[in-house]
């Protein structure tokens, strides 16, 4: 389908606004450092609203891709400047772009300290930490939005370098062994975020480029299109070899298990969200590092049909070891922000795994995952900040009682860890309930492996709570806490009644999801497994039992 | 009609709504708004159940469908309701129950600052609670189960600032996460197997999925009826949930939550009746569980534990006679319904006691209470006569059934499970006398202590509950044995079949009061005829393993926590030198990249930084300017 939307370009606005958002924010005078944020705020809010147009404008019923947009922009190598969403990619602009006013409105303060003592017009770090934030939340819109091989890589390599400088340049000052080892450690972790991440986005860029020698040579011209790859594939002009199709499969998967995180090439996530502030790590593992996981959906299956079944089994393998083991790390952290990564990774597990179970529930369910565990993360994540904040340490043996000083702000991380926990009523419960289901209709035994993680999850998100929130207070500096300012509890509240909300009624989002996954479906030539005695309907109103039931014995 | 159903959730749902996330203006308002509500969905249960009675018995069930849930393809979730004869007869415990608690609440919470979430609690629990009872489909089931944990942990830990409250409520939440696992994969099998998992479709079309399907499916059931029950091998949190307020004990830990997994095997009958050997694990579980409450039961010092103690073991009367098929399900329910009057009704007499007594729950620091709290005592004293079995009062009818139904079993496993259950209500007498001989009888052992109490009845807001959980318990059971009336109410649900004993019922009945008599007479032996030491001796092999809970929690310690974490230390320390070391070490064999990462802490970074993003830059503006050529 190469007829381009004529009318207007909603996505590139969308995609736009808070890349105008970067730039207006960083040229703020140095004295004016207050207006920053607050143009930060609005820029990210008017994306928001975009974004819910985008939602709006989406008709789920529709074709495949809509809004459209198509400009040729590399002619020599078919690049081309291609946008379009399917439901899968709408919902996460919105979940991008719903985060974004919180995570501005957790980091208020956060560049506060790095301020000079008098205004200087070439170190304003409030205007940069602000921009950057933006600047990543641009990146990430085009990357859901690209319907261009090249383009989606262009952006999901870009991405790096502002978020490269958010975790590097304005890590988390709340270091137990100072601010000179803190210094290290937030390098550190900032260049092994990168290192690994340019490995992956290096070997993505070979297959890139294989695959453009592959459609070249079988088209006659090279292309990047994602429509015109699978509609030469379904009439048969373009043929892949196994062996090509495999290759080219790994070297995309590869960079989005970089990027998702799948182990073992999660280490970088634990130092990047630890050394990194809490705004910016849920930054990073609710906005950024879904990027890889729709990857898979959108281009490893839909490009590499074969390659991704061939492939099952090991993902799959992969995808549990990552629920077990992250959530076995996160019981053993001592670290606050730390436990909430490994437990981050254990959640990328299960959206892999229903990605590759390869089921309806198993896909939708996963898509559901990426949107839930985003404003799960956020709620936890930022009142953890909150936390630290007050007291200026990671470390979970720091607190205890909190419960008793600030009731408000420990009934939210209750809630947030409920939520991560995935308590039935509270959104990831619908998410994680579908992905076990749809593994367990094809896999049987993934399933009740995958299963496990639910006990562990409670354990180690109680076990948190136990030790930081609850028994005696003993510690001066828990005594003299404050409970959540104003700021922050319109930070978290909004994020709690989200999850209540889309705990309680899903469906709105399931609809959007449903179809585009139906498509994802039929890329991969597959079918949902047929129960072994289907009764007739599911719902006892539009149920009729064959013999009357009351009273009579069988 | 079926539109009052969505209210009986919805009014406590609203009052924990309120209580919560009021300020601390409802502080002082707070807990009648509570009373309020849950009163409230008890006279609309009320309401519901006279239209019920007004109709032939086939078609009593009432459904209500509020909304679409989670739909996805051939999965499709709904949020609806299921009220029938089953359905109601919880419906009526929980609020009825669930008020007289509320109502007790108000005095025994009076002092305590945290009264208004107390209630806004106890109304999230009654609002999960009557979800569970009313879901026609297991996923909202599950909802209202994982619910009633939630309340559970809630309460439990309630007075969290006490580590070992908080500690409590973690172990709860996570042995019954364990039995959800279990409920999680029952429900993914019925969705394979069946391709739903709504009741009428599962239930009505059990048989067709054979008993492999349906042995597994019943087996994952279990397993979480044991979490939620407090059954062997799950039951190592009950004892610890104690640490809750009082009154929690007697709705949640004892009344109702702890019945849930009762409900859950009585409901899913059609898929148990289909899977004999899945019957035969439930029967083995309840009579393993029924022992080893009543063996604890004899050796807790603690009031509350020893009832609790008691409560693992009735309801493990009830799971035993549930596992026996139709001769069973309807005995089992109506021991649920009698076992909540007289248990609620005990533990608010417990509480009382503590209220008068400083809140010791030390027994050997009680004695001859009768004297000071003689409503107290003669209340608590029906529940004693109630649970031990006497004669006319309600355990007697609903306990005798269910030794009657052991014995109809047939064959060698009938003559073992009656005999289990006669040993069983001989123990029970033992360890209930015991419990009221050290309380309101003998020397008054508290005299002289440091502290001193001085032990008074309680206001008049704790002692009516009381009395009519007494009434209950002394008239109910003879109420459901009329005329059969309670079998012939849930006949239609689950269904009932005439057990055909060996042994004649009057038999088993004189032998039923010899086991109660045997028990009362031990037990006055030791407690009623001898002064109790204050300080507890040392005891038998047998008695000090009982005091730990028959080393339920040395076991697990040994078996799961000591190894885990030995695990998770061991991940740990693997995450950090080997994955990670493996990882770098396979870049460095490629480019030296754990070269670069190690130069980088020696204040390379910017230089590399630099240089790499120069690179990009060179890259972005190369594409460029091909696009502008």
């Amino acid at each position: 389908m190469s007829v381009a939307n004529a009318g207007f370009p909603l996505l590139t606005v969308t995609a736009a606004l808070p890349a105008a958002g970067a730039v207006v924010t960083a040229a703020v005078p140095a004295a004016r450092r207050g207006a920053a944020k607050w143009l930060a705020l609005l820029f990210s809010l008017a994306t928001l609203v975009f974004a819910l147009v985008v939602l709006a404008r989406f008709d789920p019923g529709g074709s495949r891709y809509q809004l459209t947009e198509s400009h040729s922009w590399i002619a020599d190598f078919g690049v081309r400047y291609e946008l379009g969403v399917d439901g899968i990619g709408a919902v996460l602009i919105a979940l991008t772009a719903l985060l974004l006013p919180f995570i501005v409105g957790a980091a208020w303060h956060d560049a506060d300290e790095l301020e000079p003592a008098r205004p200087n017009r070439r170190w304003r770090p409030t205007q940069g930490f602000f921009a950057l934030m933006l600047a990543t939340e641009a990146m990430v819109i085009v990357s859901f939005a690209a319907t261009d091989v090249f383009l989606f890589y262009v952006f999901f390599e870009a991405m790096l370098i502002p978020m490269y400088f958010l975790i590097g340049g304005f890590g988390d000052r709340a270091h137990a062994a100072g601010e000179e080892e803190g210094a290290k450690q937030r390098s550190y972790a900032a260049v092994k975020f990168l290192l690994y991440n340019l490995a992956g986005g290096l070997i993505m860029l070979a297959a890139v480029i294989g695959l453009f020698v592959v459609t070249s040579d079988q088209l006659g011209e090279g292309t990047f299109s994602l429509q015109q790859i699978a509609q030469a594939r379904a009439n048969g002009d373009l043929t892949m070899g196994t062996g090509i199709e495999r290759l080219l499969f790994l070297g995309f998967f590869f960079a989005f298990a970089v990027k998702a995180p799948l182990w073992p090439l999660h280490t970088w996530l634990p130092n990047a969200m630890g050394e990194a502030t809490a705004p910016v790590a849920v930054l990073i593992t609710a906005v950024v590092d879904k990027v890889g996981t729709f990857a898979m959906l959108r281009f490893c299956l839909g490009l590499f049909p074969e390659a991704s079944k061939w492939a099952t089994p090991v993902v799959l393998v992969l995808a549990l070891v990552s629920i077990l083991y992250g959530a076995l790390l996160a019981v053993g952290q001592r670290d606050i922000k730390r436990l909430i990564a490994y437990a981050s990774i254990s959640h990328f597990g299960f959206i892999i795994l229903g990605v590759f179970a390869m089921t309806s529930q198993g896909q939708s369910g996963a898509t559901l995952y990426m949107v839930f565990h985003g404003v799960s993360t956020a709620a936890l994540m930022l009142v953890a900040g909150f936390l630290i904040s007050r007291r200026g340490s990671r470390l979970i043996a720091d607190y205890g009682g909190v419960q008793k000083v600030a009731p408000v702000l420990a009934g939210t991380f209750l809630v947030g860890g409920l939520a991560t926990l995935s308590l039935p009523g509270l959104a990831p419960f619908v998410s994680e309930f579908l992905v076990l289901v749809g593994t367990f209709s094809r896999y049987p035994v993934a399933g009740i492996v995958a299963t496990a993680g639910i006990v562990l999850g409670a354990l180690y998100i109680l076990l948190m709570y136990q030790r930081t929130m609850t028994g005696p207070v003993e510690k001066p500096e828990v005594r003299a806490m404050p409970d959540l300012r104003v700021r922050e509890v319109a930070v978290a509240a909004p994020l709690v009644a989200l999850l209540l909300f889309l705990g309680i009624f899903p469906k709105p989002v399931a609809d959007i999801v449903n179809p585009s996954v139906e498509h994802t479906m039929s890329d991969v030539h597959k079918k949902d497994p047929k129960p072994d005695h289907q009764v007739a309907e599911t719902g006892w109103f539009d149920y009729k039992p064959a013999e009357h039931a009351g009273g009579d014995h069988k | 009609m079926e539109s009052l159903i969505g209210l009986l959730v919805g009014f406590p749902l609203l009052g924990a709504a309120v209580l919560l996330c009021g300020g601390r203006k409802l502080d002082r308002s707070g807990h009648w708004l509570g009373v309020l509500l849950s009163g409230a969905s008890f006279v609309t249960g009320v309401v519901l159940f006279a239209g019920m009675l007004g109709k032939p018995t086939d078609q009593r069930a009432l459904h209500q469908h509020l909304f679409t849930w989670v739909p996805v393809e051939s999965f499709q979730a709904n949020v609806a309701f299921q009220l029938d004869q089953l359905a109601m007869t919880f419906v009526l415990l929980i609020t009825g129950v669930g008020t007289l608690i509320h109502i007790y609440s108000v005095g025994y919470m009076e002092h305590d600052v945290g009264r208004r979430r107390f209630f806004g609690y106890l109304n999230l629990f009654l609002a999960a609670m009557l979800l569970l009872v009313l879901a026609d489909n297991y996923l909202l089931l599950y909802v209202g189960w994982e619910g009633v944990g939630l309340a559970s942990y809630l309460l439990i830990g309630f007075w969290q600032f006490k580590p070992s409250a908080a500690v409590a409520a973690k172990k709860a939440f996570l042995v019954n996460r364990v039995g959800d696992a279990g409920l999680a994969i029952a429900i993914f099998l019925m969705f394979t197997t069946f391709g739903s998992f709504t009741f009428a479709p599962v239930l009505d079309n059990a048989t067709d999925a054979g008993e492999g399907k349906l042995t597994a499916i019943g087996l994952m059931l279990l397993l979480a009826a044991c979490g939620k029950s407090a059954q062997v091998p799950l039951q190592s949190w009950l004892g610890d949930a104690m640490e809750g307020p009082t009154p929690v004990s007697a709705l949640i830990h004892a009344a109702t939550m702890v019945t849930a997994g009762v409900y859950l095997i009585t409901r899913s009958g059609a898929i148990f009746n289909g899977a004999p050997d899945a019957q035969t694990v439930v029967v083995v579980v309840g009579a393993v569980t029924l022992l080893y409450g009543a063996i604890v039961g004899c050796a807790k010092d603690d009031i509350k534990k020893a009832l609790a103690g008691s409560t693992m073991s009735q309801i493990g009367y009830m799971v035993l006679a549930a596992g026996l098929g139709p001769i069973g399900y309807a005995f089992a329910i109506m021991h649920l319904v009698t076992h909540g009057f007289f248990k609620a009704g005990l533990f608010l007499g417990a509480g009382s006691v503590m209220h008068g007594m400083n809140d010791e729950v030390d027994m050997r620091r009680y004695g001859g209470l009768r004297k000071y709290m003689p409503v107290t005592f003669v209340t608590f004293g029906l529940g004693y006569l109630a649970i031990i079995g006497f004669p006319g009062l309600s355990g007697f009818f609903s306990k005798d059934q269910i030794i009657e139904a052991a014995f109809a079993k047939g064959g060698t496993q009938g003559w073992i499970l009656g005999a289990v259950t006669l040993v069983g209500a001989a123990i029970t007498a033992y360890y209930m006398t015991r419990v009221m001989l050290m309380t309101f009888f003998g020397e008054e052992r508290w005299k002289g202590q440091e502290n001193e109490p001085h032990p008074h009845e309680s206001p008049k807001i704790m002692t009516v509950p009381m009395i009519v959980l007494a009434f209950g318990s002394v008239f109910a059971g003879g109420l459901f044995k009329a005329g059969e009336s309670f079998v012939h109410w849930l006949e239609p649900v689950t269904q009932f079949e005439h057990g055909h004993s060996p042994v004649s019922a009057a038999a088993v009945t004189g032998a039923t009061v010899v086991a109660l008599l045997l028990g009362v007479g031990g037990a006055w032996l030791q407690y009623g005829r001898r002064p109790v030491p204050s300080v507890a001796p040392r005891g038998s092999l047998l008695t000090r393993a009982a005091r730990r809970d028959l080393l339920q929690d040395d076991i697990n310690h040994a078996v799961l926590v000591k190894p885990g974490e030995y695990l998770t230390r061991g991940l740990v320390y693997a995450d950090n030198k080997v994955v990670d070391g493996a990882v770098n070490g396979t870049a460095a064999a490629f480019g030296g990249l754990s070269g670069r990462t190690r130069r980088v802490q020696n204040g390379f970074v910017r230089s590399y930084a630099v240089s790499m993003f120069g690179g990009a830059a060179v890259l972005v503006a190369a594409t460029l300017l091909m696009r502008a050529v």
